[in-house]
């Protein structure tokens, strides 16, 4: 991972929509008056929901601006933590988990699908299927590893074939359901076994 | 007072020190690269790791504060093996660029892994790739031999005020940037490179220009302002290669502004280096006889009241005293040295200068600006009331609009009626000025130049007088002058009292027919018939209106005393020599007294610095304070009239002769221009 770049073409303005300033005001509430440029990670989540899922500058600017900040505080938030993108991801975001526990159970495959099916390079947004996808350090689900993330959802328990279906359901339009593709509900244990008396997976 | 034991060494310390200032009491040297005395602790480049008792770990000194019965030791197998680890992660991504460094010689680095350096690496992966970032005309960087200390990001934030650089990314990718790498909208951004302890940020005018064993250093004074900070003028053979600061608490700190950073290449250029002589209305080179044998006829061809003179913004007071003797010979009075017609009341020294001194500032409780913008007029003076604001969140107000200061302030007004109303206790603010302590007023030269200047100054002394705010302890009554020359000709006694404003108003009738401008670039003057004169060291304004051209010495390349705004007495010392045919001031004078033909009036060198110090009133010593015993306690009547205070706009970037010579100042000046027209400062 290097540093993120901010895109080239950039909105020229920014403003949060009404819904949304009403959720400013129910964040801004939670710090005190003096402190209220701690809202500035909430505020750049925000924004970046509004938003098609990436932060514009102009979006920046804006909150730093709102919050009495530097521009140069809100840019560093923005390029310290890896889950704001500064550049335009696919309407489908895909999130590939790869760390020890999910590369153990076969992530490389998963990323080597993505490559195939989507496009060549990360973070690269394919018109066709208006969908990216991008490598990301744990996700905390590493009981049902390997897994990627889309949007919102966690698509667990994956194999090859799993896989390719989600993403062809992607490219298609169709989204599949997520959850664990083995059937496992709750990340409960599949098989139970008798060992000495004891239960274990 | 509590005691440490440093290295077995029973130390004591003040309360809120660090281990680190701890260990400086007891002479023991701590490396360190991200510590430094004036900013905040960042305690992030763990190079100062020390020993505790009882602890398992290394301490970093700078960050621990020292306590009652530490037991600290530096000079351990163990701290030394610390350190040496800390070192070879430090080098880990640092390029051995040494050769090529523009900091060789004088970088932290270098000579730290001197001592705790590994002599090989065994980092046998590819090394950090980091891209050059723009950051202005006067900030070279190479960004992999950053070692994120982040001096640069605090002292952007904390003493400049404009918080523009920062680290963007995290861990190995980390980099310092300004926001979208614009330049640095500040007139202090070039100390970062000072504070740098690697070559990551350098000076982009001095790259490659020379290593700092080359030069000849010489502790001078800067001319740009009337700040008078310290500087170091470094020097090969003539050209003067680069201006540094030098540490003096009182005035400068450890900062400069970038105009006496960064001038110092308008030393080179435009010089005048032979007399020239209009002839066929284009300067021509002639000779020292020729020129001067002209002048003598011209001045001989003149009534004295017909001949002025006019002395610039860095004229030393040696030089002026030489200009008012030559004067005297001719037996002419009309000198003048102030480029507006402000008021001045030169009876006693408490009037013209900055009385609670630059000091003095950190322990006000009140800061009142009339007519000025202490931003442009003196960076480093505006760094000190920041420094202030910050501390003590002391509440500062202004009359007048002076724009962005880099510290929050409240406009009381911007008409003179604001200032009557508070003399005569008419206004909310009379108030917390009365309960203020130890309150600052600063009057600029724009409030001043004011047709009631006279009004806002000597009555505005008066009430502060009335309600004992000017007394021994205590002196809130401040005037901030532009320019370096003009607190020592006013005690020089330059300007005669009685006419006071007569210089100004025979330029504009014609009632002079040779106007002799030393050193003078920013009178605002149109000439018609008159015989001008010039003499100094640039083709600037002076020189173009000039029917001679006398070429005389810079300030770096002669000696000269010079009064900062406190009164402060100061050496400019000769750091190189005069270029071509030029000569210093005093000498050229001698020789027009000589041609004159009054021999026995000629003086040396000595003699007029002898003359000088005894002339200065309320004098002390060198580089002190002046002490002023007794003040005038009457009241002046002065007239009022309403309007506004209009604070004048300084091109900040060519104030003087040397700096409009400047190429990097033309740079920075168009830089500033156009983020100001595009809008696109923050």
């Amino acid at each position: 991972m290097s540093v993120k770049k901010v895109h080239d073409d950039q909105p020229k303005e920014f403003k949060f929509s009404t819904e949304n300033t009403k959720r400013v005001e129910e964040i801004l509430k939670k710090y005190p008056d003096k402190n209220k440029k701690s809202a500035v990670m909430p505020l750049l989540y925000l924004a970046q929901k509004q938003n098609e899922n990436w932060i514009p500058l102009a979006a920046m600017k804006y909150i730093a601006n709102f919050l009495a900040m530097p521009y140069i505080s809100v840019y560093e938030v923005a390029t310290f933590y890896s889950m704001y993108n500064l550049a335009p991801v696919g309407k489908n975001f895909i999130q590939v988990c790869t760390t020890t526990p999910c590369l153990l159970r076969g992530a490389d495959k998963i990323v080597k699908l993505c490559k195939e099916k989507i496009s060549p390079n990360e973070n690269e947004v394919s018109k066709k299927n208006n969908s990216s996808w991008m490598e990301v350090e744990c996700l905390g689900a590493c009981v049902s590893a390997p897994m990627i993330q889309i949007n919102d959802d966690y698509y667990e328990d994956l194999d090859e074939k799993s896989t390719t279906e989600i993403l062809e359901s992607l490219i298609n339009n169709k989204p599949l359901k997520p959850g664990s593709f083995r059937g496992r509900k709750n990340t409960s244990p599949e098989k139970i076994e008798n060992i000495n008396g004891g239960k274990h997976a | 007072m509590p005691k440490i034991l440093i290295n077995g060494k029973e130390i004591e310390f003040e309360k809120g020190m660090t281990v680190l200032q701890a260990c400086e009491l007891a002479d023991v040297e701590i490396p360190r690269f991200c510590y430094h005395e004036k900013l905040s602790i960042a305690g992030n480049c763990r190079m100062c790791l020390v020993e505790m008792e009882k602890s398992p770990k290394p301490i970093a000194s700078c960050a621990m504060p020292a306590a009652e019965g530490m037991n600290i030791k530096t000079n351990t197998p163990f701290v030394e093996k610390a350190r040496k680890g800390v070192m070879e992660f430090l080098l880990a991504n640092h390029p051995l660029d040494c050769p090529v460094c523009d900091q060789g010689g004088e970088c932290d680095l270098q000579d730290q892994s001197l001592y705790y350096g590994v002599d090989k690496s065994r980092f046998v992966e590819n090394k950090r790739d980091v891209k050059e970032k723009y950051m202005g005309p006067l900030i070279k960087t190479q960004m992999t031999r950053c070692i994120h200390c982040t001096r640069c990001i605090r002292f952007a934030t904390e003493v400049a005020g404009v918080p523009e650089i920062g680290a963007i990314g995290r861990g190995e990718n980390m980099e310092i940037t300004t926001y979208l790498e614009k330049s640095m909208e500040s007139e202090l951004s070039a100390n970062v490179i000072d504070l740098c302890p690697v070559g990551a940020l350098t000076s982009k005018p001095y790259a490659f220009e020379a290593r700092p064993w080359e030069l000849k250093k010489t502790e001078s004074i800067d001319v740009m302002d009337a700040v008078g900070s310290n500087i170091r003028v470094d020097t090969y053979n003539w050209e003067v290669k680069r201006i540094l600061p030098r540490l003096n608490n009182e005035i400068n700190e450890e900062w400069i502004s970038d105009k006496t950073r960064y001038s110092c290449d308008g030393l080179l250029k435009q010089r005048l280096d032979v007399p020239y002589i209009k002839k066929e209305n284009k300067l021509q080179k002639s000779s020292w006889d020729e020129a001067i044998a002209l002048l003598v006829e011209k001045i001989q061809s003149f009534q004295p009241d017909e001949i002025a003179g006019h002395i610039g913004d860095m004229i030393n007071m040696e030089s002026a005293i030489g200009f008012k003797k030559l004067f005297n010979v001719f037996k002419s009075e009309n000198l003048e040295f102030r480029e507006k017609n402000f008021y001045v009341n030169s009876e006693e020294k408490i009037n013209y200068i900055f009385n609670s001194s630059i000091a003095g500032i950190e322990e006000s409780d009140l800061i009142l600006l009339i007519g000025t913008n202490p931003r442009h007029e003196a960076a480093i003076l505006n760094a000190r009331i920041r420094k202030t604001f910050v501390n003590k969140k002391v509440p500062i107000f202004s009359i007048g609009d002076p724009g962005d200061l880099t510290y929050d302030y409240e406009i009381i007004g911007n008409r003179t009626d604001e200032i009557k109303k508070i003399i005569n206790n008419e206004h909310e603010f009379t108030k917390k000025l009365l309960l203020a302590k130890k309150p600052i007023i600063i009057i600029g030269e724009s409030a001043l130049e004011l047709k009631s200047g006279k009004y806002i100054f000597e009555k505005l002394k008066f009430f502060l007088i009335k309600n004992n705010l000017i007394n021994e302890n205590w002196n809130s009554l401040n005037i901030l002058t532009q320019n370096a020359s003009t607190v020592g000709l006013l005690d020089l006694k330059i300007l005669n009292a009685e006419t006071h404003n007569q210089f100004f108003i025979n330029l504009k009738s014609k009632k002079f027919k040779l106007l002799y401008l030393l050193g003078s670039d920013n009178l605002d003057f149109k000439k018609d018939n008159e015989f001008v004169v010039y003499q100094g060291s640039h083709g600037d304004r002076g020189a173009e209106l000039a029917d001679i051209i006398l070429p005389s010495a810079t300030y770096t390349e002669q000696n000269g005393l010079y009064e900062n705004l406190e009164g402060r007495l100061q050496e400019c010392k000769k750091a190189s020599y005069p270029i071509g045919e030029s000569l210093e001031d005093w000498k050229i004078f001698n020789h027009i007294i000589k041609k004159l033909g009054y021999k026995d009036e000629t003086s040396n060198f000595d003699q007029l610095r002898k003359e000088v110090l005894n002339n200065v009133s309320n004098f002390s010593n060198l580089n002190e304070l002046p002490k002023i015993q007794e003040i005038k306690k009457n009241e002046i009547e002065a007239d009022f009239i309403s309007e506004e205070v209009g604070i004048r706009e300084l091109d900040y970037y060519y104030t003087n002769s040397i700096s409009r010579s400047s190429k990097t100042m033309s740079e920075c000046r168009q830089i500033r221009q156009k983020t100001i027209k595009d809008g696109t400062n923050n």
